[in-house]
C-alpha cells in the first residue's frame, strides 16, 4: 500500500479529454446545439453564400437593361431595375462580397489590435497599462461613425482606408474586453510559474495568456463582425466606401431610394440581406458567448475564463451533466 | 413542540436517503440511514465527492442544481423534512434543521449590518418587541463569544475576521433553537486556534440548546474534538458507523482504517500511508464493494455484490465482508520517517529580509539558513507572511530589502533579473494544483515547457524526458496526453511537482503543496517528494500550516507569527519542547487523533 508500490495497471484511467482544438469546436459545437446558434450560422451562411456565389451566376450588374425603377419582371429582371434601369437581382448578387471582404479584413484587424492592446496592457501592467488603455479611453471617446468619417474624408474614399479606420475604430472596445480576460489570465497560476522562471513577457504572452483567450476572442470576434458590416455597409450608403457604378448593398439602399414606391426591391432586397448578415452574425456570437459561459458549469475549467479556479477539489468534481 | 417527544427514540432518523441526478437518475448519495441523539453531535466524514456535503443538506430537505432527493426520510423530532412542501419547508428551516456553510463569508450578506443579519434570523420565525429582540440577540452572541457593542452590531461581515464571520454564522444558525443543526466544514480554512475556539463553541451551543448536530468534515482530527459518533463515507455511502473513540482506535473499516493511516501524527515522525488510485465516480460505481479496486484486504466475494452495513462484535457497524478484526484494534502500524544525511553546508541563507505589499510591511528581519540536502518547514497562520516569504525566495515576489544568497551567491529581487542558472536550480510548486498547470496544455505539454526555456533540446528528446518525470511523479504514460481538468487534484499536483523536477533543481520550495489535497492523497505526495528528497538529494524549503506535516517530513522549522521568526530550530526539537509561547498555543490547539470526551452524552454507537 506505500507508494508506489501498485502497479500502474491498478490505477483507473483518466478520462480523456478533449483536446485543445476539441475546446473551440466544443464550444461552437455547444452553440450550435441552440436554436440562437443554429439560426444564426444559417442566415450568415444563406447571405454568405449568395454574395459569394452570385457574382459568378448573375449577369453583368452594369449592363442598363431597362428603364429606371422598372417594376419587377420587366425587361431589367426579376426584381425590376433601379435608378439608371440596372437589373437590381444581378446587382444584388454582385454587390455583397466586398462588404464582406472588407468587413472581415476590418475585424481581423481590429481583434488583432485590439487583442495587442488589450492583452500586452494586462499583462505588463502598471504605466504600460496605463499608458495603453488611457489612449484607448480616448478613441472610445470619439463616436465611432465620426472617427471613420473624419478619416475618410481627409484621406479619401480608399478601399483600404475604409478596411483600416472601421478595424480601427473597433480596436478599442476589443482592448477593453480583452483586458479584462487576459487581466484574469495573467493572475493565475500558471503564468506565474512560468514567470518564475525568467521567461521573457513576450513569450508568456504568445504561449500562455493568449492561448487561454481563445474563448473570448471568438465571442468578440463573431460581435466585430456583424458591426463592421454595419458600419461598412453606412459608409457605402454615405458614398464613402464602394464608388458608383459598383455594385454594393450599402450604395444600391443610397442610389434606389429615391424610386422606393416604383420599385421598392431596389431598396429592400439589399436591405433584407444586410439585416439577416447582421442579425445572423449577432445571434451566432451571442450563443457562442452562451456556450462559453455554460461550459463553466461542466466542471472544465478550460472553456470558461471567468471562472476561477477553486482551491477545493469538491468543486472541481465534474457534474456528470450540465443541468438545463 | 420540542418537549413533544424527548423519549420516542433519537431525535433525529436518517433513513434510506437517496440523492440522485435528475436528468441521468444516477445516484449520488445511495441509502444513507443513521440516528442523531438529542444533544449528540455526529460527524460525517470522507474525502472529496464521497457525497457527504449533498447528505449534509438533504438533511435541509435540500438538494444542489440538477440534483433530487429521490428516497428516504430525514425525520426532526416528529417532522419528516422530506415530506414538507413549499412554506413549510421554509419555516422549518432555521426553525427545526438550521445549517452553517463551509465558508462564512458566503453565508452573510455583505451588504447588511451584522445586527441586522443577527435579528432577522429570529424574525423570520417569530414576532418579537424590540426589547426582547435585543436581550436574545445579545444572549446569542454571548454564547458564541462575541461582543454585542454598537460597533459591532453596526460592522459588516467584511470588517470581521473569518473567525468572527464563522461565529456569526453559527450563532445565526442557533438562534432559533433548532432541533439540527448541520455544520459543513465549519472550520476549513480557519486557523488552528480560531478552529479549537470554534470547535468549543459548537459543543457548548449544542449542550446549552439541546440540540442534535451533524457535523460533515474531511478533517479527522477536528471530527475527533467534536463528535461522539462518527459515520464514514466513501461514494455516496455509509462504509462504517461507530462511536468516535472506537472508529479511530480500532477501525474495522479498511477504508476508515486508510484514512487514519494516512494522517500525519504532530507527536511523531512517521511514514505516511496513502491510498492509492480514486473512488468511483457516480454512475461508474462497481457492482461489489466500491471500495474493492483500492482495498488491500480484497477478496473475490468483494466484487460480486455490495456488501450491506451490518453490526459487528465490537459495536461498530460496517459496510464490509471481511472487516478487519476487533483483536488487532485496528492497530496502525507506523514506521519512522527516513531521515536525510546532515551534510553541514547551506544552500540558502537569508539575512535581514523585510517585504512589503505596496508599502504594507509583510515580513520584519527574516534570517535563517537552509542546509542543504534537508527540509526546512515554514510554519505560521494566514497573514503571518509565509507565502511572501517563499516566493520573495523564487523572485514572485520582488518588493524586499535585505539578502538572500543560494550557495553563496546574492539573488536579484525579481525572478525576471536573476540569472538563468539560478532560476533552474530552484523551482516553485504552488499550493493551488488546480491553478498552477496550464489547461490549455496536455500534461507533458506542461512539463516540457520548463524544459523549452532552460535546456535546448529536440522536440522528442523534451517530450522523452517529460514522459521520464512521469515515470518519477509514479504517473503512469495514459497521463501523458490528457488534459489537466481530466485528472484529480492530486494528480495534478504530482505533475505540478514533475514540472519542477524536470529541469533537476536543487532546492524545491513548495508551498502549501497539500493543503487543497485530500488527507490519502496528501499522505502519497508528501511520502513521494520524501524519496525524490532522498533520491536526489533535493533541498527543500516546505510552506505549511500543518504542524503534523511538519513532523513528517522536516528536519528543521521557522515559525512565523505575523511577518517575524518567533521560533526556529530543528523540528524534534522544536516541538517536542517549544520555547516561545506562540508556537506552544499552535501546539495546544491543534486537534489530535486521540478522542476526548467531546460532548454530555455518553458514546452510543448505531
Amino acid at each position: 500500500m506505500e507508494a508506489g508500490t501498485i502497479t500502474q495497471a491498478d490505477r483507473p484511467a483518466p478520462r480523456q479529454g478533449p483536446a485543445l482544438g476539441g475546446r473551440v469546436r466544443r464550444v461552437v459545437g455547444d452553440a450550435l446545439g441552440t436554436w440562437r446558434g443554429k439560426v444564426g450560422l444559417a442566415l450568415t451562411l444563406i447571405v454568405a453564400a449568395i454574395a459569394f456565389i452570385g457574382p459568378f451566376v448573375g449577369p453583368s450588374s452594369l449592363a442598363l437593361e431597362g428603364a429606371p425603377f422598372e417594376a419587377p419582371g420587366g425587361a431589367a429582371g426579376t426584381l425590376g431595375g433601379d435608378a439608371l434601369g440596372r437589373d437590381v437581382l444581378a446587382r444584388v448578387l454582385d454587390g455583397g462580397w466586398r462588404i464582406l471582404l472588407i468587413a472581415g479584413a476590418a475585424t481581423i484587424l481590429a481583434i488583432i489590435f485590439g487583442t495587442a492592446a488589450g492583452v500586452v496592457s494586462a499583462y505588463r501592467g502598471g504605466k504600460v497599462d496605463s499608458l495603453i488603455m488611457r489612449s484607448v479611453d480616448v478613441l472610445l471617446g470619439i463616436p465611432q461613425l465620426v472617427f471613420v468619417l473624419m478619416l475618410l474624408s481627409v484621406i479619401g474614399a480608399k478601399t483600404w482606408l475604409v478596411i483600416l479606420s472601421v478595424g480601427l475604430s473597433q480596436a478599442p472596445q476589443v482592448a477593453r474586453v480583452l483586458r479584462a480576460a487576459a487581466q484574469d489570465v495573467s493572475e493565475r497560476d500558471y503564468v506565474k510559474a512560468v514567470a518564475a522562471w525568467g521567461v521573457p513577457p513576450r513569450t508568456v504572452i504568445r504561449r500562455h495568456v493568449v492561448p487561454s483567450l481563445i474563448s473570448p476572442l471568438m465571442v468578440e470576434s463573431a460581435l466585430r463582425l456583424s458591426f463592421s458590416i454595419i458600419l461598412v455597409a453606412g459608409l457605402a450608403f454615405l458614398g464613402l466606401g464602394t464608388q458608383p457604378p459598383t455594385a454594393d448593398w450599402g450604395l444600391m439602399i443610397n442610389e434606389n431610394r429615391v424610386g422606393i414606391a416604383a420599385n421598392p426591391w431596389g431598396v429592400l432586397a439589399p436591405s433584407i440581406l444586410l439585416a439577416a448578415l447582421a442579425v445572423g452574425t449577432n445571434m451566432f456570437s451571442d450563443a457562442v458567448a452562451r456556450a462559453n459561459l455554460a461550459g463553466g458549469r461542466t466542471g472544465d475549467p478550460s472553456l470558461d475564463l471567468f471562472v476561477t479556479a477553486s482551491a477545493d477539489p469538491k468543486d472541481a468534481q465534474p457534474l456528470e451533466e450540465v443541468p438545463k | 413542540m420540542s418537549e413533544l417527544n424527548g423519549t420516542a427514540g433519537p431525535a433525529v432518523e436518517v433513513k434510506d436517503l437517496t440523492v440522485q441526478m435528475i436528468s441521468s437518475k444516477v445516484p449520488i448519495v445511495s441509502g444513507v440511514s443513521f440516528t442523531v441523539d438529542e444533544q449528540q453531535t455526529i460527524g460525517l466524514v470522507g474525502e472529496s465527492g464521497s457525497g457527504k456535503s449533498t447528505v449534509g443538506v438533504a438533511l435541509l430537505g435540500f438538494a444542489r442544481r440538477g440534483l433530487e432527493i429521490s428516497a428516504g426520510s430525514v425525520r426532526v423530532g416528529d417532522v419528516d423534512m422530506l415530506t414538507l412542501k413549499g412554506d413549510e419547508i421554509r419555516k422549518a428551516r432555521g426553525r427545526l434543521v438550521s445549517y452553517v456553510p463551509q465558508d462564512p463569508a458566503a453565508g452573510l450578506n455583505p451588504a447588511h449590518r451584522i445586527g441586522t443579519q443577527v435579528r432577522e434570523a429570529f424574525s423570520v420565525h417569530e414576532k418579537l418587541g424590540k426589547g426582547e429582540l435585543a436581550e436574545r440577540v445579545s444572549d446569542l452572541l454571548a454564547g458564541v463569544n462575541l461582543p454585542d457593542s454598537k460597533q459591532f452590531l453596526r460592522s459588516y461581515p467584511h470588517q470581521l475576521s473569518g473567525g468572527q464571520q464563522q461565529r456569526v454564522a453559527i450563532a445565526i444558525a442557533f438562534a432559533c433553537r433548532p432541533r439540527l443543526i448541520v455544520l459543513d466544514e465549519p472550520t476549513t480554512g480557519l486557523d488552528v486556534t480560531t478552529q479549537r475556539r470554534i470547535l468549543e463553541t459548537i459543543n457548548e451551543l449544542a449542550r446549552d440548546y439541546r440540540a442534535s448536530a451533524v457535523y460533515v468534515s474531511h478533517d479527522l482530527p477536528a471530527v475527533a474534538e467534536v463528535a461522539s459518533k462518527t459515520a464514514v463515507m466513501y461514494a455516496g455511502r455509509i462504509v462504517e458507523v461507530a462511536a468516535t473513540k472506537k472508529l479511530f482506535n480500532e477501525p474495522r473499516h479498511p477504508y476508515s482504517a486508510g484514512l487514519l493511516h494516512a494522517a500525519p501524527s504532530a507527536a511523531e515522525a512517521n511514514r505516511l500511508v496513502g491510498i492509492e488510485g480514486r473512488p468511483p465516480r457516480p454512475g461508474h460505481w462497481p457492482q461489489g464493494c466500491a471500495y474493492a479496486p483500492r482495498c488491500p484486504r480484497v477478496q473475490d466475494d468483494c466484487l460480486r455484490a455490495m456488501p450491506e452495513l451490518r453490526p459487528l462484535d465490537g459495536g461498530s457497524l460496517a459496510r464490509c465482508l471481511h472487516p478487519i478484526p476487533a483483536a488487532a484494534g485496528g492497530a496502525i502500524q507506523v514506521t519512522a520517517a527516513p531521515t536525510p544525511q546532515r551534510l553541514d553546508s547551506t544552500a540558502l541563507q537569508v539575512e535581514a529580509l523585510f517585504a512589503d505589499y505596496s508599502g504594507k510591511g509583510v515580513l520584519r528581519e527574516i534570517g535563517f539558513a537552509v542546509p542543504r540536502g534537508e527540509c526546512t518547514a515554514i510554519v505560521g497562520e494566514s497573514g503571518s507572511g509565509k507565502t511572501t516569504l517563499a516566493r520573495c525566495l523564487v523572485g514572485l515576489h520582488s518588493s524586499w530589502q535585505g539578502a538572500i544568497r543560494f550557495e553563496g551567491e546574492e539573488l536579484r529581487r525579481a525572478a525576471a533579473e536573476r540569472d538563468r542558472n539560478q532560476l533552474q536550480r530552484m523551482q516553485y510548486i504552488f499550493q493551488n494544483p488546480f491553478g498552477s498547470l496550464n489547461p490549455t496544455m496536455t500534461v507533458t505539454e506542461n512539463i516540457e515547457e520548463p524544459l523549452r526555456h532552460f535546456e535546448s533540446l529536440s522536440r522528442s528528446e523534451r517530450r522523452q524526458r517529460a514522459l521520464g518525470i512521469l515515470e518519477t511523479v509514479h504517473l503512469g504514460q495514459e497521463f501523458a496526453d490528457v488534459l489537466p481538468n481530466r485528472i484529480s487534484g492530486g494528480e495534478r499536483q504530482r505533475v505540478a511537482v514533475g514540472r519542477a523536477l524536470v529541469v533537476d533543481p536543487e532546492v524545491l520550495v513548495c508551498d502549501e503543496i497539500t493543503s487543497a489535497l485530500d488527507v490519502s492523497v496528501q499522505a502519497l505526495l508528501v511520502e513521494q517528494l520524501r524519496d525524490l528528497q532522498l533520491q536526489r538529494g533535493l533541498t527543500m524549503v516546505f510552506i505549511t500550516h500543518n504542524l503534523a506535516v511538519v513532523r513528517s517530513i522536516a528536519q528543521n522549522v521557522i515559525v512565523l507569527q505575523t511577518g517575524s521568526i518567533v521560533e526556529a530550530g530543528p523540528v524534534d526539537r522544536v516541538l517536542d519542547d517549544p520555547q516561545h509561547p506562540y508556537t506552544r498555543q499552535l501546539l495546544e490547539d491543534l486537534p489530535t487523533l486521540e478522542p476526548g470526551e467531546p460532548t454530555a452524552t455518553a458514546d452510543s454507537a448505531g
